[in-house]
């Protein structure tokens, strides 16, 4: 059995340190040591971007990033978006403009999104799709997804 | 999918990982942005037992012109490539390539040096990096070993790398004046790996006769590909639609494809000839008159 390493890390503004195996991957230390269960696994393979976090500010892919990595950082999830129970306007314009059907890639869909907002706050529909072509939806047709995107985008100008 | 266990070292020198690469030996692997690395660990196609990560080693990262080289520190990840404003405008082939690998999520992790060194056939910096006529800097216990890229790629997964070598540094030597360059991807989909894919560099003189030319190609052979036929053939000629033409045949007949998910070979040979004229003119364009 490998040699257990500790993680120091801030989770949604919440500091936590906990000793774990190496190849303990991201997504799972989110979900299973943290119990924060927003982030999702989908694909597995590096693709469909529900495991999408926000590490020091930048979205990544959670499964293909190990746990150890993150190390001294800054993880952002799901659950770290609204403000004190309040939507961010994210999330209301993916309740405004229908922006889910199933709801399973829309945490990462966030994720990428909130990001991309911060980066650049007045993005075209081309810009928005680009932003979010880490990750995949199968229910939406994304139409639905960019509008949410640019109803965040309104709100937030 | 669970990896196999590993011992894992996050040295914070490059002197410090080669001790680390060497002590371990061939069990040993480096972690670099981890977007090729870590997925093949998952599907136990990569089982080391102990795995070197390099991401805190200070002073990788960087993007700057010095001495007549454009030099990319090892660790400067994709979207950094992305970002910067040096790229952004001298550089349109190299801002091209980064921009077409994967999706935004992974380029936040993907690094240059680790796409250069994994030495898959399917990454894209390498083509661009024939293109260029770039040198790999290898720091090993030795010190530093400089290999011309068209030294670099080997066999599948295999470059010219001695274990216990970490690529610290690419170098470009900067186009004359009268150069450009662009980089197309033919992809099923945004963010898949090339069905194929052209780097094209061209520097051209006043009176717009080709002085130098760089062709490579991505994902039509076991190593990324330079198309040193059509090269020399428009070396001395203007670069306009019938040389282009001529070129862009004799850069299909070098690519050697597989027929595999993304089309049979003989589409993708195609595809190389339609990539290469589009490459080539988008190049010559940006050279401007």
């Amino acid at each position: 059995m490998a040699t257990k390493k500790f993680v120091r890390t801030k989770v949604n503004g919440r500091d936590h340190e906990v000793e774990v195996e190496p190849r303990l991957l991201l997504v799972h230390f989110i979900r299973e040591v943290l119990a924060l269960t927003g982030t999702h696994v989908g694909c597995d393979t590096t693709n469909c971007g529900a495991c999408t976090v926000l590490l020091d500010g930048r979205p990544v892919k959670s499964c293909t990033v190990f746990a150890v990595q993150a190390d001294g950082r800054e993880i952002r999830t799901i659950e770290g978006v609204a403000n004190n129970g309040k939507l961010h306007p994210l999330q209301e314009g993916f309740k405004e403009e229908h922006g889910l059907q199933c709801g399973f890639c829309t945490p990462g869909m966030i994720m990428s999104a909130c990001a991309l907002l911060e980066k650049n706050p007045h993005p075209s529909e081309q810009e928005i799709r680009w932003g979010i072509s880490g990750n995949l939806c199968r229910c939406t047709g994304y139409q639905n997804i960019v509008k949410a995107v640019q109803y965040a985008a309104n709100k937030m100008a | 999918m669970i990896p196999q266990s590993f011992e894992y070292f996050c040295p914070e020198t490059v002197s410090e990982a080669i001790a680390l690469l060497h002590e371990h030996g061939e069990g040993a692997k480096i972690l670099s942005g981890g977007q090729s690395l870590i997925p093949m660990m998952k599907m136990r196609l990569a089982r080391p037992e102990y795995i070197v990560d390099i991401n805190r080693i200070a002073d990788l990262h960087y993007v700057k012109e010095e001495d007549g080289f454009l030099k990319i520190g090892g660790l400067t990840r994709e979207s950094d490539l992305e970002a910067s404003s040096l790229i952004r405008s001298k550089y349109p082939i190299i801002l091209d390539t980064a921009g077409l690998i994967a999706d935004p999520q992974v380029r936040n992790m993907a690094t240059v040096g680790g796409n250069l060194a994994h030495g898959d056939p399917a990454n894209d910096h390498p083509a661009t990096m024939l293109a260029l006529g770039a040198e790999i800097i290898a720091t090993g216990k030795d010190g530093e070993r400089t290999i011309p890229i068209k030294d670099f790629f080997l066999s599948v997964f295999t470059t010219a790398l001695e274990h216990g070598e970490i690529v610290t540094e690419i170098r470009i030597p900067i186009p004359p004046p009268g150069s450009g360059g662009a980089y197309f991807k033919l992809e099923r989909k945004v963010g898949d790996f090339a069905t194929v894919g052209v780097a094209a560099q061209v520097a051209v003189d006043g009176e717009g006769v080709c002085r130098s030319a760089g062709i490579g190609l991505t994902n039509v052979g076991s190593t990324p590909i330079k198309a040193t036929r059509a090269e020399g053939f428009l070396v001395g000629k203007k670069v306009d639609g019938p040389q282009i033409g001529q070129a862009a045949q004799l850069a299909a007949e070098d690519a050697q494809p597989s027929s595999d998910l993304r089309g049979p070979a003989e589409y993708k040979v195609s595809m190389v000839k339609e990539l290469t004229k589009r490459a080539l003119v988008r190049a010559r364009e940006r050279a401007g008159s």
